[in-house]
């Protein structure tokens, strides 16, 4: 769904096993809003059993309003699917599992992506299929966009993440001790929502439940105490190393190795050592 | 102008929340409970734009049983002028919520409907889509500012990697983010004053019917967790660690 969707749709095409890519474009698709991104999914949906798209801010916005168009329900955020469609999702901040079957005719769910094995880029050869856009909804006007340039990779697809949190104490002292790092390893950096909260970062490299989920090579926590919708957001890394002053935060219990550390010297010497 | 603020009851944010001995659902009793985070944020919001527009009439309502009171009670400290509880027999889903908001909505009409944008509890973050989708009304997800200028929105909200801008006319549904303000603190007085409140009360199944979900929960569990691996004692030592044990060279 887009404008000039064209070069999109034939790199789908080259996706293994994909049977088919249905192009939607239209220039009132340009800035693609939830009425209109819904309304073409609402028109596809009938000869599909299962819809389901990677969990983001971009699925989040519309998929929800798809699933009231169709009457059916929308199972977020899945972290395993089993047969008889079962799936498996985190309730209550990340606390619990719950393992849910669903009943609908369709099945529409967004994906963990960092769970699932990304899929062949090559070797397919799909059909491209062009359909038309139905006419635009005209509820929502889209006047601007602001994307957050980074030379610092995404966090998403970071290998190294390094999140600060509350104790580096302002918004100051989060750049000047981080960043050197940071850009010294190539890291991605992230923040905690309390970090946040305070002002210290910006609310899109906030890690956890309520922000970005991670599931880097290695996690490094800089003064992070272990919120639990921090630790939802990061416990998928492969080895997490925790620093901080006070021995008894919460994030040592889920970090492979813990430095008891002031951290305003504790990162500098890692700087200095690498 | 008339604001509708639908707020969930769910467990405070600080409580770790556990499975029932018998993993059929989480074990709730005697938990800690109170007004959704963002739902508070959602209400803020709603009071702030009645200090500029003092025509507007802000009605919070809450979906449950006589439980959710405390919600509305304290909805109504914050400023509320009216409070609806309704009234079910079983707990509702996201799509149910949104069918018994929209029969809510038909009968009160209006302007705005302001929710937070996900509930602590089922972390599911769909009413608000669901709600705009059944009653073909604009929305705004994951909003960080909203302004109002002649029954026409202008709202900031979260994309993939930065925020976007939308606007667009009244009536319209509108989901909160925690950035979009900080909710005032609720004095006692307020608080007495608001136990004498009245709170209108409404069944359910005379706003929707068909709100079953298709949905059953098999089996809640505890998540399997990260253990705690070894504390060092010094930064070489931790560099040393990635390197020899991790195969990581920074």
């Amino acid at each position: 769904m887009g404008k000039n969707t064209e070069k999109v749709a034939e790199e789908a095409a080259k996706i293994k096993k994909i049977n088919s890519v249905i192009r939607v474009d239209g220039a009132h698709l340009e800035h693609l809003l939830a009425e209109d991104a819904a309304k073409i999914i609402e028109n596809l949906s009938e000869s599909y059993k299962v819809i389901l798209a990677a969990h983001s801010w971009f699925s989040r916005n519309f998929l929800p309003r798809v699933g009231a168009l169709l009457n059916v329900s929308l199972i977020t955020d899945v972290l395993k699917i089993e047969k008889n469609n079962i799936y498996t999702r985190a309730i209550y901040a990340g606390n619990v599992y719950a393992k849910i079957q669903s009943k609908d005719h369709i099945q529409l769910l967004t994906i963990h992506t960092s769970l699932f094995e990304p899929c062949s880029r090559d070797g397919g050869d799909a059909k491209i299929i062009i359909n038309d856009a139905p006419p635009a909804m005209n509820l929502t006007t889209w006047k601007s966009e602001k994307i957050n340039k980074s030379d610092r990779p995404a966090l998403i697809d970071a290998k190294v993440v390094i999140s600060g949190g509350r104790s580096l104490g302002s918004e100051e002292n989060f750049n000047k001790v981080l960043s050197p790092l940071v850009d010294k390893i190539g890291a991605a950096l992230g923040a905690t929502r309390a970090a946040v909260d305070a002002g210290y970062a910006p609310n899109e490299i906030q890690v956890g439940q309520t922000g970005v989920v991670v599931a880097p090579d290695l996690y490094i926590a800089v003064g992070v105490s272990g919120a639990n919708q921090h630790i939802y957001g990061m416990k998928d890394s492969r080895v997490v190393v925790a620093i901080n002053n006070d021995p008894d935060a919460t994030i040592f219990q889920f970090a492979d190795y813990g430095l008891v550390a002031d951290l305003f010297e504790a990162i500098p010497e890692i700087n200095n050592l690498i | 102008m008339k604001i509708l603020v639908a707020t969930k009851r769910v467990q405070d944010y600080n409580v770790k929340v556990r499975p029932k001995s018998d993993g059929s659902d989480v074990d709730i009793d005697g938990i800690k409970m109170g007004i959704n985070p963002f739902d508070e944020n959602a209400l803020e919001e709603a009071l702030r734009i009645k200090e500029k527009i003092q025509s507007t009439e802000i009605s919070v309502v809450s979906i449950g049983d006589s439980k959710n009171q405390d919600v509305l009670r304290h909805g109504l400290a914050m400023g509320a002028d009216r409070a609806i509880l309704i009234n079910t027999e079983s707990p509702l889903q996201p799509l149910g919520v949104a069918k018994v908001l929209k029969g809510l909505v038909e009968k009160e009409k209006p302007d705005l409907i302001l929710l937070g944008k996900l509930a602590l509890d089922s972390d599911a973050g769909q009413t608000g889509q669901m709600l705009a989708g059944l009653l073909n009304y604009p929305q705004g997800t994951f909003v960080s500012k909203i302004e109002i200028n002649n029954n026409k929105l202008t709202i900031t909200r979260e994309i993939d990697g930065g925020t976007n801008v939308l606007e667009m006319n009244l009536p319209a549904v509108l989901t909160a983010d925690l950035r979009l303000n900080e909710p005032r603190f609720v004095k006692l007085p307020n608080l007495m004053m608001a136990r004498k409140k009245k709170i209108e009360e409404i069944k359910s199944s005379d706003l929707a019917t068909d709100t079953q979900t298709n949905q059953e929960i098999l089996e809640v569990t505890i998540p399997p967790s990260r253990k705690a691996g070894i504390k060092v004692k010094s930064v070489k030592e931790l560099l040393d660690k990635l390197k020899d044990q991790e195969g990581i060279k920074l």
